[in-house]
C-alpha cells in the first residue's frame, strides 16, 4: 500500500500549468516564504494580466511584487502593498485593480477556498468602508459580514521540505499564509528547498498534506535574506501599523 | 515621524510602561518595536507577530540571522522558550479571538472618541490595512502611537476623523511626543504630558475637546 506517486517534476515543466489570465495565489509574507524559482519563472514564460491574490506585493524586486513590477499583474487582492511602492504607482495610474482585505479575513477566505466553504462569517471591518457591498446576517443576535471564499486557477508557495508525495513541512516564520494557499489552488505547486523520500517525514509534523499538492519543483534558493539586509538603518520611523 | 531618537526613546519607554506581566502582546515595526526595548526583563511577555510567531525574543546577534525567521516587517528575530509558529489563519485567529492583551499602531488620525485611522488617504498613500483592522478590532488595549501634529503642524487628534477609519472606537490610549491621552467612554483625558511640552502646547495643538486631570504629571 505503499504511495508510489512521485510529484516532483523539473522547473521548466512546471510553465505548463500558468497562463495568461491566470488567476494566481502567491504564499509569502513580505516577500518572505514567496517561491522565488516559480516567480521567476512565470515572468521568463512571459505570461500577462494575472488575477494576483498574495497576502502582499513584497518589495519591488522580492516576492510576487517583481509580477507587479514587471507589469504582469491585472488585478489584485491583498492587505498591503505598502513596502512595494510600484504596486501603489499602478494602482493611482489605473493600471493595477486593488482589492484590500483586511489581513486575517483574508487569510481566512483563502483557508475557506482551500477547505471547500462557500464562505465565511467575519465581523473584522464592521463600521469601517470594509462593508461596502457585503451582505449581512445575524448569528445570535450579532451582525457579521459574509465574506465569500478565494481560490485560484493555480496556487505557488514555498516549503522547507516535502516528499514525494508532496507532503509539506514549513520553516519557522516563513509558513506563513503557505499552508493557506497550498491547499486553494485548482493546482498547486510547491517549490521545495529539500525533497526527500516519502515515508521519511514524520507524520506527526507534515502541515499540508500532499493530497492538496500537486507538483513540487526543486528551489534554486530564495531572495528574500536581503530584505533586512537592505533596509538596515533605513527603518521607517513611523509606527508601521499593518502588515 | 520626523523626531528625534531621543523623543523616539521617551514614547517607547512610557508606552512600555502599560505592559503588564503575563500579556501576549503584539508591537508594530518601527517606534513600537523599540517598545519591546523597554519591556522590563523581569516581565513574562508573549509577542506575537502576524506572520505566524509567538514568543518572539529581541533581534539575533549579527552573523547569526536566520532568513526564515523575522518579525512582520522582515527583520530577523529570535525566539523565547515556549514560542511556537503558526499559519497566518491561526496568527488572525489568536486576534481575532481576543487573545491579545495589548497592542500598538501608529495612526493618521485618533477622534475623541477613539476612532483610529490609518491605512488610507485616499488618492495619495492608499497602502492597505495589512492587519490593522484586526488588531484595532480585537486587542483587548489598542495604545495609539503617533506625532502630536502632522508635517504642516495640524493636529492629528481631532473632533472627527475625516479620512475612512479602521476602527470606530478602538483606541484606548493615545502617546505622542506631547502629551499621554486615554480615551474613556468617548471621552478624551490629558494623563501626562511629555517633557518639555506644557499643557498649553498640548491643547493648542490637539483638535478635539479634551477633559485635563487634575495632576497632570510630566513624563521625563
Amino acid at each position: 500500500m505503499a504511495q508510489k506517486v512521485n510529484k516532483e517534476i523539473s522547473l521548466e515543466s512546471a510553465s505548463q500549468y500558468f497562463f495568461n489570465g491566470m488567476s494566481l495565489m502567491v504564499g509569502g509574507f513580505g516577500g518572505v516564504g514567496a517561491p522565488p524559482s516559480l516567480v521567476n519563472l512565470i515572468l521568463e514564460k512571459n505570461i500577462q494580466d494575472i488575477f494576483l491574490i498574495s497576502n502582499d506585493t513584497g518589495f519591488p524586486w522580492i516576492g510576487p511584487g517583481k509580477l507587479i513590477t514587471e507589469k504582469r499583474v491585472k488585478k489584485l487582492i491583498a492587505s498591503h502593498i505598502g513596502s512595494n511602492p510600484e504596486a501603489g504607482k499602478q494602482m493611482q495610474e489605473g493600471f493595477l485593480e486593488v482589492e484590500f482585505v483586511p489581513q486575517g479575513t483574508l487569510a481566512e477566505k483563502i483557508r475557506a477556498g482551500g477547505m471547500g466553504l462557500g464562505g465565511i462569517l467575519v465581523d473584522v471591518g464592521l463600521g469601517t468602508v470594509v462593508e461596502a457591498n457585503k451582505e449581512k446576517v445575524l448569528v445570535n443576535s450579532k451582525e457579521y459580514m459574509i465574506e465569500t471564499a478565494l481560490t485560484a486557477d493555480v496556487s505557488i508557495v514555498y516549503a522547507k521540505r516535502a516528499d514525494r508525495y508532496g507532503n509539506l513541512i514549513y520553516d519557522k516564520s516563513a509558513r506563513n499564509t503557505n499552508p493557506l494557499v497550498a491547499t486553494a489552488g485548482q493546482i498547486t505547486i510547491a517549490e521545495v528547498e529539500e525533497i526527500v523520500p516519502t515515508g521519511s517525514l514524520n507524520p506527526e509534523e507534515i502541515v499540508t498534506p500532499g493530497v492538496f499538492v500537486d507538483f513540487i519543483i526543486q528551489s534554486k534558493g530564495v531572495d528574500w535574506k536581503w530584505v533586512w539586509e537592505l533596509k538596515r538603518g533605513t527603518e521607517s520611523p513611523e509606527g508601521q501599523h499593518s502588515k | 515621524m520626523g523626531l528625534g531618537i531621543e523623543t523616539r526613546h521617551r514614547i517607547a519607554r512610557r508606552a512600555a510602561l502599560e505592559i503588564k506581566d503575563g500579556m501576549t502582546v503584539n508591537l508594530g515595526i518601527g517606534i513600537p518595536t523599540l517598545v519591546a526595548d523597554y519591556i522590563p526583563k523581569d516581565l513574562h511577555i508573549m509577542l506575537h507577530t502576524e506572520n505566524g510567531i509567538l514568543g518572539m525574543g529581541g533581534s539575533p546577534a549579527q552573523g547569526e540571522e536566520d532568513g526564515n525567521l523575522s518579525n512582520a516587517g522582515g527583520y530577523p528575530v529570535t525566539i523565547h522558550p515556549g514560542a511556537s509558529y503558526f499559519d497566518s489563519a491561526t496568527a488572525f485567529g489568536i486576534i481575532r479571538k481576543g487573545l491579545l492583551d495589548f497592542t500598538i499602531l501608529g495612526a493618521l488620525e485618533v477622534s475623541e472618541k477613539g476612532d483610529i485611522a490609518n491605512w488610507i488617504v485616499p488618492g495619495k498613500r492608499v497602502p492597505g490595512m495589512g492587519g490593522a483592522i484586526d488588531l484595532a478590532q480585537k486587542a483587548k488595549k489598542v495604545v495609539i502611537l503617533m506625532n502630536h501634529t502632522d508635517k504642516f503642524g495640524n493636529p492629528k487628534i481631532v473632533k472627527n476623523c475625516s479620512l475612512p477609519l479602521t476602527v470606530k472606537e478602538g483606541a484606548h490610549m493615545i502617546i505622542t511626543e506631547k502629551a499621554v491621552f486615554q480615551c474613556v467612554n468617548g471621552q478624551l483625558f490629558l494623563r501626562e504630558i511629555m517633557n518639555p511640552y506644557s499643557v498649553d502646547d498640548v491643547l493648542r495643538t490637539t483638535g478635539a475637546a479634551v477633559i485635563v486631570d487634575e495632576k497632570v504629571s510630566v513624563f521625563q
